[in-house]
């Protein structure tokens, strides 16, 4: 259980302190150090004291991430396409951080949504313009339903949503196997675990599908599923009773039960919630990106999104943002590996370096002199200064 | 040793804290600094203490101007402080806890804990505070934890020592002890500078009063000549009732019954022990008693949030022992918690938004699913107005509010729609002289209009002032049930502590 508190405390401090500016610092600080990885890591060019080379290097690198994200249609597509998942599963955290709560489970509840998506995009039959929402709806509902087991052991047994949701993205993962070997799910002439494919016009179709000659824009409608989910967050948390009852209860949950909420509803509530966007996740990489599933089609995205809601503040706008930058990040990095010698993991080592800053303001508000306001001094001062 | 302050301003965005603050302490007298929560006491303390560098100003100690960068250079000078929270290691024995940064060592380094031991009860001894180097600190009382404090300050060689608000935790009890141990410290020739905001105990123990207001020290009386009112309203600004005008009660029906009530705590405790007691229309009942004897748990049961194991509680003849507190409060029951930080407020929400905690679903403010908040702000805004809550706008978080202005916002909330009855805990704890005025008016003009109170607090002087009858809890049961016109605060002391007075032997 420290680490949990460890991991609160952290989130609290994260959602206190950070300012805009201090994130926007957070990132450029991590570009600076990861300049400094990338000269580090060109031991030739330093031994031949090339100290130009290896600046030049770094202006590369950087520039090709740009270029590789956002330099062209097909960049930003590529770009759009692996944040997509990251926005989904980065409001599935979000919501339940709003609520008090940790969602470490996104990947799992992502795997069932995507299961459940997948099964009704290949077994129906019917009118795309019914078909690829319902498949769709099935993504959320399946994630609910998982996201709804940690929230129900939590409501009932006390036992930590951290601990339940760990535990059950593992046996999703087990679980997708397994299901992958069925019959129902295994695509017939195969005898690994893939899933049948989605029948083109069951799939989510592709944004940029008008372009008949850009087979190579990836990007597809789940994006649009994506900001419609920031928007239905935002209208959750601003306007909604319900909203204003996870806002309470997740940064007081005494306060919240004096008012006379039903806290053990909230609880189950506001996994189920999680649940369901990152169910959408998984619906939009089975539906859109891939058309089928495949044993680990969930990847990394479920525990990148905890940084994302971090470095979002798990605000709707700004956990958008984040995932856009990862997804810029993700679609840079490959550019960057194939244009310079610099490899993909230094986005890795980025993201990592932007968190970490992010979780040290005072680190931050020392390098860049910003003057220490007298709240991050003591408890003295309540409601004074900044 | 004589310690001076000198022209001290010390300003934060938008705020001075400090104002060309002059002070002199000197050893062997008692200096009380009285001021409301936010009238810079703690400020000017954390200047001295080399906390903070004043924006202007000097500090002169012994006639030569020093410069104090953190605290270890006002240690070095002989100042010592107590804070309001302490800072001890509940784990560590007191021995342990009084040496940390300053540990004997004996051979290779290793802590000499017998001479830790040693050093302590030498310090306690001479000071009489009759502490046992032993124990361990989560296992004593709050006012033994603060005597803790107080010995590191004086291992550390103190001449000065500044106590932040000693008395806001302790029980009556502890602060007369607390008052010894600052007369021993006197004796020893020592200085004491005492913060607070409570008039009788500045009146009580200090030899110089200096009253802060808004960073300035707008004025020294003398405890001797000065009284309380006095005081008062050099802290306010303006002439303050400290005695609540209330007319005779009328009281009329029973409102509130509790029959047999038992709670049990967490551990399977007994906490209110077989209660029952009534309360009319139009009538405020007082439940008194030192913090811990079960009161909590009365109000949570009463209210709702905790369970009862045994007995009945109804609300004008209605059976209501198993309603959850939003039937409760759908009833007409107002609850002001003892605890405004942990339960009346979600310190990050806005103020209007705490503003409608409690009826945020009542149909005012929410069509089914949606939240109509154009709704709450104009109630809020209102409720500001009216409860003369001081806040720059209804949007910013309640956090950032004073303790006296959070208060109001709770109360505010509660009191401001038709009630039947109304609880509250500790109404008053840790807030200023004049939302203490403004919240003791607001108690009685509801009982005015007919609502039944009950008001539960460790404060002796408020529960008798505000009740029309008076009941003493100790232990989980009620001991006592008095007229407050009648009865002396001597006998309801003794009630509190478990004892009777002799009149009441019979």
């Amino acid at each position: 259980m420290k680490i949990v508190a460890t991991l609160r405390r952290l989130a609290d401090r994260i959602a206190r302190t950070s300012s805009l500016r201090i994130t926007l610092l957070a990132i450029l600080s991590a570009m600076v150090v990861g300049a400094f990885i990338i000269i580090l890591s060109d031991i030739d060019k330093l031994k031949n004291g090339d100290i130009l080379g290896a600046v030049h290097t770094v202006g590369s690198a950087y520039w090709a991430l740009v270029v590789g994200s956002f330099g062209s249609l097909r960049a930003i597509s590529a770009t759009i396409n692996s944040a997509t998942p990251l926005i989904l599963c980065g409001v599935s955290v979000a919501v339940a951080f709003k609520a008090g709560l940790f969602n470490i489970g996104a990947t799992g509840q992502m795997l069932a949504g995507g299961m459940a998506a997948l099964w009704v995009g290949f077994s129906m039959d019917g009118p795309v313009i019914i078909q690829v929402p319902l498949a769709v709806l099935a993504g959320a509902v399946g994630g609910a339903a998982y996201g709804a087991i940690p929230g129900v052991l939590k409501a009932r047994t006390g036992a930590h949503e951290v601990i339940t949701t760990i535990m059950l993205n593992n046996m999703a993962g087990f679980l997708v196997l397994w299901l992958l070997k069925t019959n129902m799910f295994q695509r017939t002439d195969r005898t690994d675990p893939i899933s049948k494919l989605v029948a083109a016009p069951g799939r989510l179709p592709r944004l940029f599908g008008f372009m008949d000659n850009r087979p190579d824009l990836v990007a597809h409608a789940g994006f649009i599923v994506a900001i419609l989910a920031v928007i239905v967050y935002w209208w959750f948390l601003n306007r909604s009773t319900s909203g204003f009852e996870f806002r309470a209860f997740g940064m007081n949950a005494d306060a919240a039960q004096y008012a006379g909420m039903h806290t053990k509803r909230l609880t189950v509530m506001a996994m189920m919630f999680a649940g369901a966007f990152a169910g959408l996740a998984g619906a939009a990489e089975v539906l859109g990106t891939y058309g089928y599933a495949s044993q680990n089609f969930a990847g990394n995205i479920g525990f990148d999104a905890i940084a994302i809601a971090l470095l979002g503040r798990s605000t709707p706008l700004g956990t958008l943002l984040a995932a856009l930058l990862f997804g810029a990040l993700q679609a840079g990095g490959r550019q960057m590996q194939v244009d310079t010698d610099v490899p993909i993991d230094l986005i890795v080592v980025l993201r990592a370096l932007i968190v970490m800053f992010i979780a040290a303001p005072l680190l931050i508000k020392s390098i860049w002199r910003i003057k220490v306001s007298p709240t991050s001094l003591g408890q003295t001062f309540k409601g004074w200064g900044s | 040793m004589q310690l001076e302050l000198q022209g001290i301003t010390k300003r934060f965005p938008g705020v001075i804290a400090n104002d060309n603050v002059n002070l002199t302490l000197k050893t062997g007298e008692v200096l009380c600094l009285i001021g409301e929560n936010g009238a810079g006491k703690s400020t000017l303390m954390n200047v001295l203490y080399g906390m903070y560098k004043a924006d202007e100003g000097q500090i002169v100690l012994d006639g030569k101007p020093v410069v104090f960068t953190s605290p270890a250079d006002a240690i070095a000078a002989g100042i010592g402080m107590v804070h309001q929270h302490f800072m001890l290691v509940p784990v560590f024995t007191v021995a342990e806890n009084v040496v940390l940064g300053v540990e004997p060592t004996g051979r290779f380094g290793s802590l000499d804990i017998d001479k830790a031991r040693e050093m302590v009860r030498e310090v306690s001894d001479r000071y009489n505070l009759n502490l046992d180097p032993d124990a361990v600190i989560e296992d004593l009382p709050v006012g033994v934890q603060q005597r803790v404090e107080i010995v590191k300050v004086l291992l550390r060689d103190a001449k000065v020592v500044v106590f932040d608000e000693p008395t806001a935790v302790l029980t009556p009890k502890e602060i007369i002890e607390f008052f010894e141990i600052v007369k021993t410290l006197i004796a020893a020739n020592r200085g004491v500078v005492f913060i607070t905001h409570k008039l009788k105990e500045a009146l009580n123990v200090a030899d110089r009063i200096a009253v802060l207001r808004r960073g300035q020290v707008v004025g020294e009386v003398d405890p001797k000549t000065a009284t309380e009112s006095q005081i008062a309203e050099m802290m306010v600004g303006r002439p303050v009732q400290l005695i609540v005008d209330k007319k005779p009660h009328a009281p009329g029906e029973v409102v509130l019954e509790v029959k047999d009530l038992s709670v049990v705590d967490a551990d399977g405790r007994t906490m209110v022990d077989s209660v029952s007691f009534s309360v009319r229309a139009g009538e405020v009942v007082g439940i008194a008693g030192v913090q811990g004897n079960g009161q909590t748990e009365l109000v949570d049961a009463l209210t709702g949030l905790r369970d009862s194991t045994r007995g009945n509680v109804s609300l004008d003849g209605v059976d209501i022992t198993s309603d959850s507190p939003r039937e409760r409060h759908a009833k007409g029951i107002a609850h002001v918690p003892e605890d405004r930080q942990r339960q009346g407020l979600v310190g990050g929400l806005s103020v209007a938004e705490n503003l409608i905690l409690t009826r945020y679903h009542d149909e005012e403010f929410s069509h089914g699913i949606v939240m109509d908040w154009p709704a709450a702000h104009s109630v809020a805004e209102n409720l500001i107005a009216e409860y003369d809550i001081r806040t720059p706008s209804a949007d910013i978080d309640a956090s950032t509010l004073s303790g006296g202005n959070q208060q109001k916002v709770i109360v505010a909330r509660e009191l401001s729609r038709p009630l039947r009855l109304s609880i509250a805990a500790q109404p008053t704890r840790g807030v200023d002289v004049g939302s203490i005025e403004y919240i003791h008016s607001r108690i009685i003009k509801e009982r005015d209009t007919g609502t039944a109170v009950l008001i539960v607090s460790t404060e002796l002087d408020e529960v008798m002032a505000l009740s029309d009858r008076l009941l003493v809890m100790y232990r989980g049961k009620i001991v006592a049930d008095l007229d407050p016109k009648v009865s002396s605060a001597m006998d309801i002391g003794l009630y509190m502590a478990g004892s009777r007075p002799a009149s009441a032997v019979n």
